[in-house]
Order: C-alpha cells, then sequence, then structure tokens
C-alpha cells in the first residue's frame, strides 16, 4: 500500500456561469478521514458528488485506486465499472436515509441488496450478514424484517450505514451524515463512525457544517468558501489556530454550551 | 358449432388489408419480432397500433399474430387455458374473419397460438409459435419506476433489486409467495417477465422447441425466446423454485399433472378442481 486511495486534481463544477466548487486538489490516503467544511453553498456537496461520480466536473480529474486494477480516473471509467465501483468498493452515506434506503422493503432487504448484487444467492447466509451487520450498528435483531418506514431517524441512518458497509467498501463518502438529528442520537451515530472508521480502516471524505462532528470523526480538514478551499490541514490544527480570516470567524461562530 | 363453419359464414372484409393491419405496419411489427429472436429476453420497442379491441385485451398479441399469420397457418387462441372465453373466441373470430386462417382448438394442430394466462399442457413441438398478451412487459416495473433506469439496470445486467424482491417475499412469507408472473433469466443475460402465466408454466418456457413471442400493446415492447433457449425461473440456493402441486386430481380427466382450477359449484361451497387447460381436458376424457 503504497499510494493515495482517491486523488483530486484540480476539480471544477459550474452551474451556468457560476463556479459550485473551483480548482480542488487533494489526496487522501488509506485510513483517512478528510472532512470538508463549510457554509451552506460553499460547495461541498458538489465537490463529494464530484468525487463519488455522481456529477461529472467540468474541469480536473479524480483517479481512485481500486482493489484490483491498480489506479484508475473515475470519470473515463465506462458507467457499468463506475456503478460496481459504487456498489462494491464504496459507500454513499446520505444526510436523508429515505434517499439512501429502500423505503419499500425490509431492514434485512436493505442490507443484502449489495451482496446480492454481486451474486450472493444463499438466503441464510444474506440474512445471517445482515443480522451480524445490525447488532455492529446497534439496531436489534428483532427489527430485521420491519420496514425502515417504521424505524426512528436514528436508526434509519444507522441501517444506511450498515446497508453501505455490507460490502466491505474501503472508501466511503459521507454527506452531513448527522444532519436532522437529536445530539444524543448524533454522539451515538459519532461513536459508532468512529469505530466502524478505525475499525475497518476505512478512508472517508466527510462533508459537513459541523465543526464538531468534523473535530471528533476528522483527521485532516478542508475549509472551503464559496467553491474554493481557503484552507486546510491536520483538523486540531484548522480548529485551534485558524489561519484564514473565514475560517477564524467559522470557528468563532461555534455556540458555547 | 365447429370452427370451420364460422369461418364458412363469416363475411369476407375486403374494406381491409389481409390480417387486419397494412403492410408497413406488418412490415415494421416483424423487423421487431426479428430484432427480438436475435436478443433473447431483451424488449424490443415497436409502434403499436390501435387495434379493434381495448388495451388489457391482448392488442400486443393480435398484432405479432397479424404480422405473422398467413393462409397455410391454423390459428388456436387460449384464454386462461380455455377455448371457449369471450376473449379467445373473439379473437379467434377476428382472424378466420380478417385472414381466412383455419382455427383449431386442438393445441397439437395449431401453428400459431395466441395465449393469455397460459402455456397448453401437451408439449409445443418445433415450427409452432406461441404468442403471448403481456400487460406489463418490464419486470423491474414494480421494484423501479423509471424507465430510463430500467433500461439501464437491463444494459448493464445490474439485477440485484430483483433478488431484493425475492428476498423481501421470503422474509415476509416463509417462502417465494409469487405465483404468476414469475420473473426468469433468458438465456443467462436478460431477466423477462414471463407474462402473468403461473409459475406452473415456467418450466415450460425453458428450452422450448417452440418460438415464444410475448406483445405488449399498451406498452408497445415485444421480446421473445427463441426454440431451445435456457430459460431459469429466478431463485435462492435454499430456497429453490419450485411450481405448484395440487393434492386433488381434475374432476373431469382425473389428470394430477395439469394446472387446476379451483371452482365453487353451489351456495354451500362445495368446490371442484378442473384443468383449466380446456383441450388438453378434452382430451383426456
Amino acid at each position: 500500500m503504497s499510494g493515495p486511495v482517491l486523488s483530486a486534481y484540480r476539480v471544477t463544477k459550474r452551474f451556468g456561469g457560476r463556479n459550485a466548487c473551483r480548482d480542488v486538489s487533494f489526496d487522501l490516503w488509506p485510513g483517512e478521514v478528510l472532512g470538508i467544511v463549510g457554509e451552506s453553498g460553499s460547495g461541498k456537496t458538489t465537490l463529494l458528488n464530484c468525487l463519488a461520480g455522481r456529477l461529472v466536473p467540468d474541469g480536473g480529474s479524480v483517479a481512485y485506486e481500486t482493489r484490483s486494477a491498480g489506479i484508475v480516473d473515475v470519470h473515463h471509467l465506462s458507467e457499468a465499472r463506475r456503478r460496481l465501483l459504487a456498489r462494491t468498493e464504496w459507500g454513499f452515506v446520505n444526510q436523508d436515509a429515505r434517499e439512501g434506503l429502500r423505503m419499500g422493503v425490509s431492514a434485512g432487504a436493505n442490507i443484502g441488496e449489495r451482496l446480492m448484487a454481486v451474486g450472493a444467492r444463499h438466503y441464510s447466509e444474506i440474512r445471517g450478514q445482515a443480522i451480524d451487520w445490525m447488532a455492529r450498528v446497534e439496531i436489534d435483531a428483532d427489527r430485521l424484517d420491519d420496514r425502515p418506514t417504521t424505524y426512528s431517524g436514528g436508526m434509519r441512518q444507522r441501517l444506511q450505514i450498515a446497508r453501505n458497509l455490507v460490502s466491505n467498501p474501503r472508501l466511503v463518502f459521507m454527506d452531513e451524515p448527522t444532519g436532522g438529528l437529536d445530539v444524543s442520537v448524533q454522539a451515538r451515530i459519532l461513536d459508532l463512525l468512529r469505530g466502524l472508521v478505525e475499525g475497518l480502516h476505512l478512508s472517508a471524505v466527510l462533508v459537513t457544517h459541523d465543526l464538531g462532528v468534523a473535530r471528533l470523526l476528522t483527521h485532516r480538514l478542508m475549509v472551503m468558501q464559496g467553491g474554493t478551499v481557503v484552507e486546510q490541514g491536520l483538523t486540531d490544527q484548522v480548529l485551534d489556530d485558524p489561519q484564514h480570516p473565514y475560517t477564524q470567524m467559522l470557528v468563532a461562530s461555534i455556540l458555547p454550551v | 358449432m365447429p370452427d370451420t363453419t364460422i369461418q364458412d359464414t363469416l363475411p369476407q372484409d375486403g374494406a381491409y388489408n389481409y390480417a387486419y393491419l397494412d403492410e408497413q405496419t406488418k412490415r415494421m411489427i416483424r423487423r421487431a419480432i426479428l430484432k427480438a429472436v436475435a436478443v433473447p429476453g431483451y424488449q424490443v420497442p415497436f409502434g403499436g397500433r390501435e387495434m379493434p379491441l381495448p388495451y388489457g385485451w391482448g392488442t400486443g398479441g393480435i398484432q405479432v399474430t397479424a404480422a405473422l399469420i398467413g393462409r397455410d397457418d391454423t390459428l388456436k387462441v387460449i384464454d386462461q387455458g380455455a377455448d371457449d372465453t369471450t376473449n379467445a373466441v373473439s379473437i379467434r373470430r377476428f382472424f378466420a374473419r380478417v385472414a381466412q386462417v383455419a382455427t383449431t382448438t386442438h393445441t397439437g394442430e395449431a401453428t400459431i397460438i395466441q395465449t393469455r394466462h397460459r402455456v397448453p399442457e401437451t408439449p409445443l413441438t418445433d415450427g409452432q409459435i406461441l404468442v403471448f398478451q403481456v400487460p406489463i412487459p418490464e419486470p423491474l416495473r414494480m421494484l423501479e419506476p423509471r424507465e430510463t433506469e430500467t433500461r439501464t439496470l437491463h444494459a448493464l445486467s445490474e439485477y440485484g433489486v430483483m433478488q431484493v424482491s425475492l428476498y423481501e417475499s421470503i422474509a415476509r412469507h416463509g417462502r417465494i409467495a409469487k405465483t404468476y408472473n414469475y420473473p426468469v433469466m433468458v438465456n443467462g443475460r436478460y431477466i423477462m417477465s414471463p407474462s402473468p402465466i403461473p409459475k406452473f408454466d415456467n418450466p415450460k418456457l425453458d428450452r422450448s422447441p417452440a418460438l415464444q413471442l410475448y406483445g405488449a400493446g399498451r406498452e408497445k415492447r415485444i421480446y421473445a425466446v427463441p426454440p431451445h433457449t435456457p430459460v431459469k425461473s429466478l431463485d435462492f440456493d435454499d430456497h429453490p423454485f419450485e411450481i405448484e402441486t395440487w393434492t386433488e386430481s381434475c374432476a373431469l380427466c382425473g389428470s394430477t399433472e395439469s394446472f387446476l382450477d379451483e371452482m365453487i359449484v353451489d351456495d354451500d361451497g362445495k368446490r371442484l378442481f378442473v384443468c383449466s387447460d380446456t383441450d388438453y381436458c378434452e382430451s383426456r376424457r
């Protein structure tokens, strides 16, 4: 294991004449969690979608080191390869769990979908893995056959995480995974994510506007404003000694408890 | 009344082209059929026409039959296995009138069999064509509402979601509870809806010597299974595909091997099981 898992080089995306993100470059190393912070509209989610191959950038490139086939350019892969990558080696955790889950089928089927998509055809084994993952994300196994519509927000988010991690990905994209949840539920999910990321040696790109979340989960931080990265560095360094005026403002605007 | 006399007494309609559709339309449909045969299980779009019967009554099947039929053909039409239901009789009369073809109720004598909801019990042979009427050609429709997405899923052979639906069925019912329109994998490539035939008939599709053509009139799709093509019903290793079984036998012919309809015969709820395939049943009595 030598090079970075994911390298972005001058990624640029425009909507109309407006830059949503401009010239973003970084390397993500194995086992590293990179945080992207900034206010609403600063281009965080657009960047994440470009990285995950969900949006095609207008400029720049994204390289990913696959498990078996070496380094590939995400946006020059065939659609078939990219979709295969997205459901085997990658995970994507949406802010709204409803977008990432199949709400019409049971939790077990949600977790098992990726396994079945790559050819698992043994019902009991799929179910066994689903039960195993329910335990790992701390959902009672007796909720296995319930639909996510009957779950609370926090449980849905944990189910979405399980559904993504069941295929044993090496890179997970997370878009505000704790957004819209109350503080105690947030804490549990952060705890869970931290444990999983370390235990599975995952690399992750985490988009958040919550500096507390960034402090807890990420190793490195990029601060975005108006589509460009204004500051980046180790998380503690950026948060404790912000250099750029915007970062200083961002850090200073955290409400004291 | 035997069908030959029906044909003799019907007026020969000079106002319509042979077999109702104009030649250009038949040619377009034949092209779609050829493509469908070349890519087994792939849904080929075609310019479906208005037919003189409502959508859902077999407009797709009728157009396929009209494009194929010639004066030498012998047509059999079945609806739920029966030759004598309104839909079957109307379509048979329609072709007797517009295409002057011989019609029959005997599976063995027919060259083209248009069917709704059943495959005949009598094994089909080389040279026969089975035309299915299909209401919803897209097997993934209830799982994925977007047509652009289902086409992509077919193109990339991404069929995890279909397996998810079977998983869900076992999780909820303890077994795969789907009994009709049971999804099949054609030639190891495309997942196909076999039209609403009971899953009892699915094994008859596998490597059948007859050509199977599927026409969906409302959705304007044609797809096909060429003779001797492998057709596999989807399942799990530990929940294998199974067909329906009955403890009863047919009350009329005593068959224990055919698909049985359950009928309630009086106000006390007395039940009777009879073959759904009327021709098969009659031939055994």
